[in-house]
């Protein structure tokens, strides 16, 4: 925003010239994107597959099953699929699923790096590729087979480290559940974080996910006693700070918000999204960067994802926030601002995340208590909760953020309902 | 047990330092910057010139954690046992994942973690793993 310069010498009127022009200029600046972008592509369908372990499809087989689902959703036709966006772990290439689902030629493919940080962004991809012209009906999935204790990425480094895992690695530091246990013990000694706040993160999902029949854990309600009692992973986190190991897919389509209210579905908005690579960033190894307790991946998407929004936190109605680990629950909820730095552990308290608390977040479970698809399972009920057709749907959910890994490279997402 | 290669031509000299006894941390010349890891060039001054100085080896503990299986085979041996993030006292910016160990040589798995505290001082050792020399730490 330039400087108004002539304030001082013009007086009155200078200065109230230059706030009539700061004013305008405002309006030019989010006009053009609003033009670009903000609630002009819907999310109009939804897919996902069943959820589980030892699933015998193939990866594959299981992308197909829910990318047509998904297009069944919303009644477009395959054949009219002209984008593509994925992970770049996705295994299932574009072309694979462009030939078997008999999609028509595509004219915009992309792929997100970074494993669980990239699930937003694929659906933003998507959207600024549709908001563009680049294409017309996009599709953006994951589909995974992690249930297989043999696929853990972790169990296969090999034993002469030439990258960065030479400096992690051989001391013993060996799974991703190890580097985040490191920087949740330092919350911990900063702010007086407690275990019992973070069991908060894991009851509350697990509560979610009593109201969801397709969850892993549906009928296997936690309590804070087992909890406490569970085995240790990497203290000070214990197995049930930990995500599920699961198969399945699921996929999203996305079209014109003009489009969208002429399909069965009602349109669920992309209102804003952000992705998020803050400086001096070393992907999971957060304790190498200056101050590892507020400088995570979400210190530079959050201030894009609000900038760009009509809403705030206390907006939000409902909230998808990636849990691979529940401690990334905390650091997220500091990050999108729903609570000061180091104040997560007060703000969990008392079952705010949990069915009927101030601010339900992994409405169906998460990836800790319905299964771990890298996050994309929390878009897909991001989705039916702005939509109102979720198992445990939460009242007047208008607003839902999804967040992706905040320990890797991330991306946010804000859904809004189109009334 | 795991090890870093020794024909990264970037991180051989520190490994080089650690079959010498000392703890070298990498600094960029034109700017005096100490980085961790280290990298190809300097994130202040954008230049590649960079030499390795030995840091004193004194150090706080800044976190730790204390792992259980799963692990892999050579790990779950020991454990569960301790991994420590330490700050060296004479270069603040860095932070390195190690072993706090009752002795040099000792195992993983040689200190209690139940006393290990945020804040304390610990000193680095050198010690043989798996064909390499790597840095530990242990308690004044």
């Amino acid at each position: 925003m330039p400087q108004f310069a002539g304030g001082a010498s013009l007086g009155r009127a200078g200065l109230i010239l230059g706030l009539i022009s700061s004013l305008i200029l405002d309006r030019w600046v989010s006009g053009s994107v609003r033009v670009v972008f903000k609630d002009r592509v819907a999310v109009v369908g939804v897919g996902q597959t069943e959820l589980g372990k030892g699933l015998p499809d193939s990866e594959l087989v299981l992308a197909l099953r829910a990318i047509r689902a998904a297009l069944d959703d919303c009644g477009i036709d395959p054949s009219e699929v002209d984008g593509l966006s994925s992970y770049t772990m996705e295994p299932d290439r574009e072309v694979e699923v462009a030939r078997n689902l008999g999609l028509g030629d595509i004219t915009y493919f992309s792929q997100v790096g970074y494993g669980g940080g990239g699930g937003c962004a694929t659906v933003l991809h998507a959207a600024m590729a549709v908001a563009t012209g680049q294409c017309n009906v996009a599709v953006a999935w994951r589909s995974r087979k992690r249930a297989d204790k043999a696929s853990r990425v972790w169990a296969q480094t090999p034993e002469i480290l030439d990258d960065y895992l030479q400096w992690t690695r051989p001391p013993g530091l060996l799974r991703p559940v190890d580097e985040i246990a490191m920087l949740m013990r330092r919350h911990m000694h900063r702010y007086g974080t407690t275990r019992e706040q973070l069991a908060e993160v894991a009851l509350a999902f697990r509560a979610h996910a009593q109201r969801n029949p397709g969850a892993a854990m549906h009928g296997r309600p936690l309590s804070l006693d087992a909890y406490l009692h569970a085995r240790w992973i990497s203290e000070p986190l214990c197995l049930f700070d930990n995500c599920l190991e699961s198969d399945g897919a699921a996929a999203v389509v996305l079209v014109s918000a003009e489009r969208a209210r002429d399909l069965p579905q009602p349109p669920v908005l992309v209102h804003a999204g952000a992705q998020g690579l803050p400086r001096q960033h070393n992907v999971m190894a957060a304790y190498f960067s200056d101050d590892p307790t507020s400088d995570g991946p979400s210190s530079a998407a959050a201030p894009l994802l609000w900038r760009r929004a009509d809403v705030e936190p206390a907006d939000v109605k409902v909230a998808q926030l990636y849990d691979a680990f529940s401690p990334l629950v905390l650091f997220s909820l500091e990050g999108y601002g729903f609570c000061p730095r180091g104040e997560s552990g007060a703000f969990v308290e008392g079952g705010t995340l949990g069915p009927g608390g101030r601010l339900p977040t992994n409405t169906a479970g998460g990836s800790m208590s319905e299964a771990y698809l890298h996050g994309f399972n929390l878009i897909t009920e991001g989705v039916r909760q702005v939509r109102g057709t979720a198992a445990g749907q939460v009242p007047d959910a208008d607003v839902c953020l999804v967040t992706s890994g905040e320990c890797v490279p991330t991306s946010a997402l804000l859904l809004r309902s189109d009334s | 047990m795991l090890r870093a290669t020794l024909d990264d031509p970037l991180s051989h000299p520190f490994w080089d330092g650690c079959a010498r006894g000392e703890l070298l941390v990498q600094r960029f010349t034109a700017s005096g910057n100490v980085v961790w890891p280290p990298r190809p060039m300097d994130p202040e001054s954008r230049t590649l010139e960079h030499e390795w100085v030995p840091a004193t080896g004194e150090a706080t503990i800044w976190s730790f954690v204390v792992a259980h299986p799963p692990l892999l085979p050579a790990y779950a041996a020991h454990a569960p046992y301790p991994v420590v993030v330490v700050e060296l006292t004479d270069h603040p910016a860095v932070r390195m994942v190690g072993n706090l160990v009752a002795a040099a040589d000792a195992s993983i798995d040689s200190v209690d973690p139940a006393t290990i505290e945020i804040g304390e001082p610990v000193h680095v050792v050198f010690a043989d793993q798996d064909g390499i020399a790597v840095p530990r730490w242990v308690r004044p």
